[in-house]
């Protein structure tokens, strides 16, 4: 029965890794390419190690919990690596499928410090 | 039943670090590369649980623990370089 | 009492991850763990700016259930995305205005974003106020909006912050 799960969980987890890189060959642009490595690869990878705790659990006397920790770390680390990525993308300008957004965000910042400035010579005044 | 999923395992995520470093020969861009080496992380992480349980052996969690810090570290390092053109300011 | 535990919530996180990180519960662990715990945030104090309340802990436990079932459909929505023909996709940049000031939450709900069905953050207005998300395949950017707003906000501004 054990084994059974294990087995299903490996699986299932390799399948996401390689889906997760495929993903990394087959898209055709930068930013479509962040989805796959970030969502795919970290169930992927946290059914791998959900699978490696059972594992050595079941073993070894005692739990082994361990696993837990590089799971959690990855789901924290992977959306801010992505988010960082995206980030040097935009600023590198880089060519995107989708209409990139130079206009919509500089201008509602512009138009902020725009009103901030305003407020101030009001106060200087 | 274990020890036929495992080489099968092995072998797709094998296949996943091919096309990462495919993807990190070709580029085009710098964050592309950036992103096939985040990958690769990710991959070797997944290789190395997969060999933990194939071999028995507990020794390859603090392996897998420290590629995913360092990873994550030097990611974030690399972006941070692109976007500022420093590292520590 | 506030400067000898400036994080409350802190110290048993900590104490927490050394706990698994040494794969054991013996007293002795359970006391080096607390041990550091306590003197992390001590030395680390000016990392940390901001205290942080939770004013729901029982909503944060029900947005970290729906978030773990989400983050697994996500997973095949996208396997399914990058299985099927990729020039069919239509990405997107959405902006999404928001509503939350504390930082953690605004990085949590960064974080829920990604981790989500076909979006990833990319980049947050220098006055914090609007969210740029690129969306893998989207055709209703009104109806993500309102998705987000509902499932991962809302909840994370009760959590969160004082209303």
């Amino acid at each position: 029965m054990l084994d059974y799960l294990l087995s299903f969980l490996i699986l299932t987890g390799a399948i996401f890794t390689f889906v997760g890189s495929l993903g990394l060959v087959r898209l055709k642009d930068f930013y479509t390419r962040l989805h796959g490595p970030t969502k795919a690869t970290t169930l992927g990878v946290g059914c791998l190690l959900i699978a490696s705790a059972i594992y050595f659990s079941n073993r070894e006397a005692g739990m082994s919990l361990h696993e837990v920790l590089i799971t959690l770390f990855l789901f924290i680390t992977a959306p801010v690596s992505a988010h960082m990525l995206a980030k040097a993308g935009l600023h590198l300008g880089l060519p995107s499928l989708a209409k990139t957004p130079e206009e919509k965000i500089p201008e509602k910042d512009n138009e902020t410090t725009k009103t901030l400035t305003d407020k101030k010579t009001a106060v200087d005044q | 039943m274990l020890n036929m999923v495992i080489p099968m395992a092995l072998a797709l995520v094998t296949a996943a670090v091919t096309m990462s470093f495919w993807r990190l020969l070709k580029g085009p861009s710098v964050p592309d590369r950036i992103l096939a080496l985040d990958t690769l992380y990710v991959n070797t992480i997944a290789l190395l649980v997969l060999l933990g349980i194939h071999l028995a052996s507990a020794l390859f969690f603090e392996a897998a623990l420290l590629i995913a810090l360092m990873g994550f570290i030097g990611t974030v390092a690399l972006c941070k370089y692109l976007l500022r053109g420093d590292i520590i300011e | 009492m506030r400067r000898l535990l400036p994080h409350p919530l802190l110290t048993p996180i900590l104490a927490g991850i050394w706990l698994l990180l040494s794969n054991s519960v013996n007293p002795g662990q359970i006391v080096l763990g607390l041990l550091l715990g306590w003197a992390i945030p001590l030395l680390s104090i000016h990392f940390w700016p901001d205290k942080v309340y939770i004013y729901k802990p029982l909503t944060l436990l029900r947005y970290m259930g729906v978030l773990l079932i989400d983050m697994v459909l996500a997973n095949f929505t996208v396997a399914r995305l990058i299985l099927g023909n990729p020039g069919r996709l239509k990405p997107a940049f959405i902006v999404l205005p928001l509503t939350l000031t504390s930082d953690l939450a605004i990085s949590i709900l960064a974080i829920s974003i990604t981790l989500t069905p076909g979006t990833v953050s990319a980049q947050l207005s220098p006055d914090r106020k609007h969210l740029l998300i690129h969306a893998l395949n989207e055709t209703d950017a009104d109806a993500l909006i309102v998705t987000i707003k509902r499932r991962y906000e809302i909840p994370l501004k009760e959590v969160f912050e004082k209303c």
